[in-house]
């Protein structure tokens, strides 16, 4: 299990945990390729004829010939095997193949599109983070009316689809009050709805999961011990407990990759922002299956480091896990 | 210190009054006491134990003293003032003027009371810090080692740097004891500081406590144990139900005990009592087939073997990978009809070898055999019609019920096969439950709603319900109140002399193996360091290691100036 | 009506108002609220004030108002009709997804749990390269495989959330069977499957019930969100999805035609959440 890794506690020589997490992470990505390679043989018909299709925009069929050399040109003639082996190959060198519409390098259209989503999901991340850590911190485990709100808040909030709530930040602040452009292009100011849309969300999830921890740490007995030193609430608070229920977000922060880049994508699309939500959008809706699978590559990959990032974080913040 | 208690000077005022304390929780009809009109008062240099079992409202009067009983506590008192400083009422920001600096307080299993993140220094210091006691870096690592000094923590440079978890248990709680004394506080509390300790450690920990007392601090200590209590109490509150039932010095409460509850919970404590001899009052082991059988007699020797073990090995992967063994080479031999003790600190690698005595777990090397026969190297297909020859009883016996069952069907289900129609099943479980002194009105209950000593009783029934011929008891009674504790005791005792089954009895704790038991199992980092008769190994144990148990444990001390605790002192700190 | 049965409906009404009496105010709230989708699902002729599909030209784009509850389409048509009528399609897509990814979750998580050993690692495997996929591009993956239709969404949506539930159940059938009561049914001899049978998988269950009913509305969200994209139902069905995708373009002049659609797929998803989590949060504590 990789993103659990962090929970257990690891206690091994640092050398021997980087390389067999390094390993684990090559194997992940080697099963994503091969699963990138199994989705292009999967496309149900003759695949010759669907990219004569999509690259001519023509429905009906295509001669014989036209297919032979397309056949020759992507290899579809040769066995699986050698195909699969060619594809491999390909990738090491960082060739995701080429994209079946645009006739352009995969590896080059994503690396195009990638960054404006990047941003985006890292901007939302950190915001996400504040916004969990503030509002624990001073609202959290108190029995208020404030803390039951902050509750119902984060339900919903991790519930509420991502474009919806998109649709609502953009209508409200955009269309109804003129705050922020309606279309903000990649400038800095339209970087903010699309970040606080997708943060939102996650701020439901990660706040839910360190409140529940904070709530419960509260309660342990070296928080007493704490505050029969004579500690105030805050302090107790913020130097003993926010520590601990952090922990479990900490793990949480790979999985939120995936919600990160699924919500990107969706958040992308209603705001018209560049990025991976477009092309993908259009890749699927047009079959462009070597776009959809370098994606898919390349997302697998992303995930990989971001639990790697995510288990020296989490050994930094619990010294536990580093002693031996 | 031999002479005795140290006498408080008579002119010295109270530091403390607690005059009719009244603690609830919540309000209105769904208001809860928890404890009932409370009065005491402490004097420097003197100590104050509050006895109590779980759910006699000792731990929230503890806390109530520090304005700690919790957010929805209402604190009542006549009067409850601290060297003339009212404290009923007081706010939060005057409460922690008062916290750590005046009062100092230390709470059970250190494990939990210290921080695991911090490392030790932080959190021994971290008082010094919040009053403002130290102005510079160097000054708080000084005061934080001779604070570890203090209270007797080895290597304290080295374990200031430490986290908790790498610290012993012992080494933990006396840590935590620093942490209360860092600045110097005129009363410490003590909410069940030696429970979760080993007994070398207790008596460590003892020691300091009655150390911390002659320094001239007043101490409060909370506990369940009277043995504990015994060493440094001058005056003792017996509380049960929010309520105390006797109040008196020391002295007194051991040598003439007047309520019937005090009685009892003396009683309890197995060790001072005959061996085999009954702990709890006779009401509550019941039986209409036939009375107790008390008391045990020794057995001779030429019993069958029914368990065998020989050169048992278990080795677990450590922390840096390397192989460990949990179990290094232990061969002994069970006998039909007797009670084998097995003694041992935690990590001395007991439950292992239960696990594998139960073919739960396979030796690495070494083997097992049952009644004759192999046990350990059989196909579990083999084994499995055996199985219900062996049965164990566990410390946690909630967690060994599906949560779901019924108390009626936990018990069918261990019945063997052989009694087959449903009416014959329903007779013999309500046979069983009457057997462990329960009604028959629990069959339709669950697990949940069964309160500590029932749930063991369960147990107990589900144990003996397929007539086994060996029962592994795991700590069985570590987990219970002392009374429950006597009452499970004795119901063991009455069940082996009733149906003829053999225990191997596992235990941490000394007193309680040395009152069940036959023969005796001394165990240490896997090994075996002492075997024996009962009365052997308790009058002439051949290995320091059972030497230093034996002294350790925690005697009733019903009259202190022979001098006992002060010989642990001086073993404890060096 | 005789006053025999009058005697007996008032007793019925009257046990039945003794048991919503237990239920706490939010869960009745959220069951009511399913129940009306439920009702809209099977039955929306009842709820439906006009004709879902009937063009109006002349009442194009209107504000919700008396006539037009929730307003109307660039064609005129009644929206809130159109979001009774979808809910039957979006409850299906729904339910069919969660059944597929549950029943796909269950069989490799609970294999690996049970099994443990190389399968397990196998299969841990498995599931960790399929967890490092985001959902929505896993479900993408689908669409671009299979092409938009009502059942490439149940199956994209099924496959993409399956990951996360095998997870899930492995952690869950895993504490399982390390737990007490486990080992003492092992002790006593009982076969394995018994064990699972008996005590394994009815206690699963309990937990696979609450996260089942949070995943019905999360599956429906996935589904809107794919068709939200214009890669789900093809118009004119009136799906949830579908008119979320064609209020997209006018948005800036009629907000309605997006954020009502929005608001059916939340209030149902969020209804099922709040009581998915009340049944856990009552499990847990009696545990």
């Amino acid at each position: 299990m990789m993103g659990s890794d962090a929970v257990r506690i690891v206690v091994q020589h640092p050398i021997v945990w980087f390389a067999r997490r390094i390993f684990s992470g090559v194997v992940v990505v080697w099963a994503a390729a091969t699963l990138a390679f199994l989705i292009q043989c999967m496309l149900p018909g003759d695949r010759a004829q669907i990219i004569i299709n999509v690259t001519s925009g023509n429905v009906g069929p295509a001669s014989s010939a036209e297919l032979a050399a397309i056949n020759a040109k992507y290899g579809f003639d040769q066995p699986l095997a050698v195909q699969y082996g060619k594809y491999m190959l390909q990738i090491l060198h960082g060739d995701l193949g080429e994209s079946y519409q645009q006739h352009r390098p995969v590896a080059a259209i994503i690396a195009e599109q990638i960054a404006p989503t990047i941003v985006l999901a890292i901007a939302a991340l950190l915001i996400a983070w504040l916004i969990a850590i503030l509002t624990t911190l001073f609202i959290a485990g108190r029995d208020n009316i404030w803390s039951k709100l902050l509750n119902d808040a984060q339900v919903f909030l991790a519930t509420v689809p991502p474009y919806w709530l998109a649709t609502i930040l953009l209508v409200l602040f955009a269309v109804k009050l003129g705050i922020f452009p309606v279309i903000g292009g990649n400038s800095p100011i339209g970087l903010v709805l699309p970040t606080l849309a997708l943060a939102l969300e996650l701020s439901g999830f990660f706040g839910q999961v360190v409140q529940n921890e904070f709530t419960r740490v509260l309660e342990q007995p070296f928080v007493t011990s704490a505050r029969a030193r004579g500690m105030s609430d805050f302090g107790v608070r913020l130097r003993h407990v926010l520590r601990h229920a952090a922990l479990p977000g900490i793990t949480l922060s790979g999985w939120a990759l995936g919600k990160l880049l699924s919500g990107a994508i969706l958040i992308e699309v209603v705001f018209a922002r560049q990025g991976l939500g477009g092309v993908l959008v259009a890749a699927t809706s047009s079959r462009d299956v070597p776009i959809v699978s370098g994606a898919v590559l390349i997302s697998a990959g992303l995930f990989v480091l971001v639990s790697l990032i995510v288990d020296l974080t989490y050994r930094v913040v619990d010294p536990r896990i580093k002693l031996t | 210190m031999s002479q005795g208690r140290p006498q408080p000077v008579p002119q010295q005022p109270d530091l403390l009054t607690v005059d009719s304390l009244r603690v609830s929780f919540g309000r209105g009809i769904a208001e809860n006491t928890v404890v009932r009109s409370i009065s005491f008062s402490l004097r420097p240099g003197q100590c104050l134990a509050i006895v109590g079992e779980s759910g006699s409202g000792k731990s929230v009067t503890a806390r109530s003293l520090i304005g700690l009983a919790g957010r929805y506590a209402n604190v009542h008192a006549r009067q409850l003032s601290f060297g003339g400083t009212d404290l009923i009422g007081l706010s939060d920001r005057a409460w922690r003027r008062i916290r750590g600096t005046e009062i100092g307080f230390v709470l059970q299993d250190a494990l939990v009371s210290l921080d695991p993140l911090r490392r030790i220094g932080k959190e021994v210091g971290e008082g010094l810090i919040l009053h403002g006691a130290v102005s510079s870096r160097e000054e708080f690592a000084q005061r934080v080692i001779a604070l570890l000094k203090l209270v007797g923590v080895p290597e304290p440079e080295t374990k200031a740097e430490q986290l908790p978890h790498q610290l012993s248990g012992g080494q933990r709680q006396r840590a935590l004891i620093a942490s209360a004394l860092a600045l110097d506080p005129r009363i410490l509390i003590a909410d069940e500081p030696t429970t979760a300790l080993d007994v070398t450690a207790q008596a460590h920990v003892l020691a300091l406590l009655e150390e911390t007392k002659t320094r001239g601090k007043a101490l409060i200590l909370i506990s369940h144990d009277l043995a504990v209590v015994s060493h440094v109490a001058d005056e003792i509150l017996v509380m049960r139900g929010g309520e105390v039932v006797e109040r008196g010095t020391a002295a007194q409460i051991f040598r003439d005990p007047r309520h019937p509850y005090t009685r009892q919970l003396l009683d309890a404590v197995p060790s001072g009592r005959p061996r085999g001899s009954r702990l709890s009052p006779s009401t509550i082991v019941r039986s209409p087939k036939q009375q107790m059988q008390l008391p045990l007699q020794s057995l001779p020797k030429s019993r069958p073997i029914l368990l065998e073990a020989t050169s048992l090995v278990k080795r677990f992967k450590g922390p840096d990978g390397t192989l460990r063994a949990a179990v290094d080479g232990v061969s002994f031999e069970l006998r039909s009809g007797e009670t084998l003790g097995i003694v041992g600190e935690s990590g001395s690698g007991k439950s292992t070898m239960a696990r594998m005595l139960l073919a739960l777990d396979e030796p690495d090397e070494g083997a097992v055999q049952f009644a004759g026969r192999p046990w350990t190297t059989l196909a579990e297909r083999e084994r499995r019609a055996r199985r219900r020859s062996l049965s164990i009883i566990y410390q946690d016996p909630l967690g060994s019920f599906d949560p779901r069952w019924t108390v009626g069907r936990i018990i069918s289900d261990s019945l063997s096969s052989d009694v087959e129609t449903r009416r014959k099943r329903q007779e013999r479980v309500i046979e069983l439950l009457d057997l462990v002194g329960l009604s028959k009105a629990l069959l339709d209950r669950r697990p949940l709603e069964l309160s500590g000593g029932q749930r063991q009783r369960v147990a107990i029934a589900r144990a003996i319900a397929p007539n086994p011929a060996v029962i592994v008891c795991d700590e069985p009674v570590s987990a219970l109140d002392v009374s429950v504790q006597a009452q499970v005791l004795d119901l063991l005792g009455y069940l082996k002399d009733h149906l003829g089954v053999s225990y191997l009895f596992i235990s941490h704790d000394l007193s309680v193996v040395r009152h069940i038991s036959d023969r005796v199992i001394v165990m240490r980092r896997g090994r075996i360091v002492d075997n024996g008769a009962t009365d052997e190994i308790f009058r002439n144990p051949q290995s320091e290691y059972t030497k230093s148990l034996i002294a350790a444990m925690p005697r009733l001390v019903r009259d202190r100036r022979i001098g006992h605790s002060a010989t642990i002192l001086e073993e404890g700190i060096a | 009506m005789s006053m025999f049965a009058e005697v007996a409906i008032s007793r019925l009404l009257r046990e039945v108002l003794a048991i919503l009496r237990h239920v706490p105010f939010r869960i009745a709230v959220c069951l009511i609220i399913v129940g009306v989708f439920v009702l809209a699902a099977m039955a929306p002729k009842v709820l439906q004030t006009h004709d879902p599909l009937a063009i109006d030209l002349t009442s194009a784009l209107q504000s919700p108002s008396i006539a037009h509850w929730f307003g109307t389409d660039q064609l005129g048509r009644d929206l809130y009709s159109r979001v009774v009528e979808g809910a039957g399609q979006s409850l299906a897509i729904g339910l069919g997804a969660t059944a597929l990814s549950m029943s796909v979750a269950m069989t490799i998580g609970g294999a690996a749990a049970l099994s443990g050993g190389l399968l397990d690692s196998i299969l841990s495997r498995i599931i960790d390269v399929l967890f490092a996929i985001p959902t929505l591009l896993l479900a993408l993956v689908f669409v671009t495989v299979f092409g938009p239709s009502v059942l490439t969404e149940v199956v994209a949506v099924g496959i993409g959330t399956a990951p996360g539930y095998a997870r899930m159940i492995r952690g869950q059938m895993l504490s399982i069977k390390g737990a007490g009561y486990v080992e003492a049914a092992n002790v006593l001899g009982h076969p394995f499957p018994r064990i699972v049978w008996r005590h394994i998988l009815p206690n699963a269950m309990n937990p696979l019930t609450a996260m089942m009913t949070i995943g019905v509305g999360q599956a429906i969200i996935w589904a809107s969100g794919l068709a939200f994209l214009g890669l789900g139902v093809a118009p004119p069905a009136p799906e949830w999805g579908a008119l979320l995708n064609a209020g997209r373009n006018y948005v800036i002049y009629a907000w309605w035609l997006e954020i009502i659609p929005g608001l059916a797929v939340t209030a149902f998803a969020l209804s099922l959440t709040i009581m998915g989590r009340h049944l856990q949060d009552r499990l847990e504590g009696k545990r």
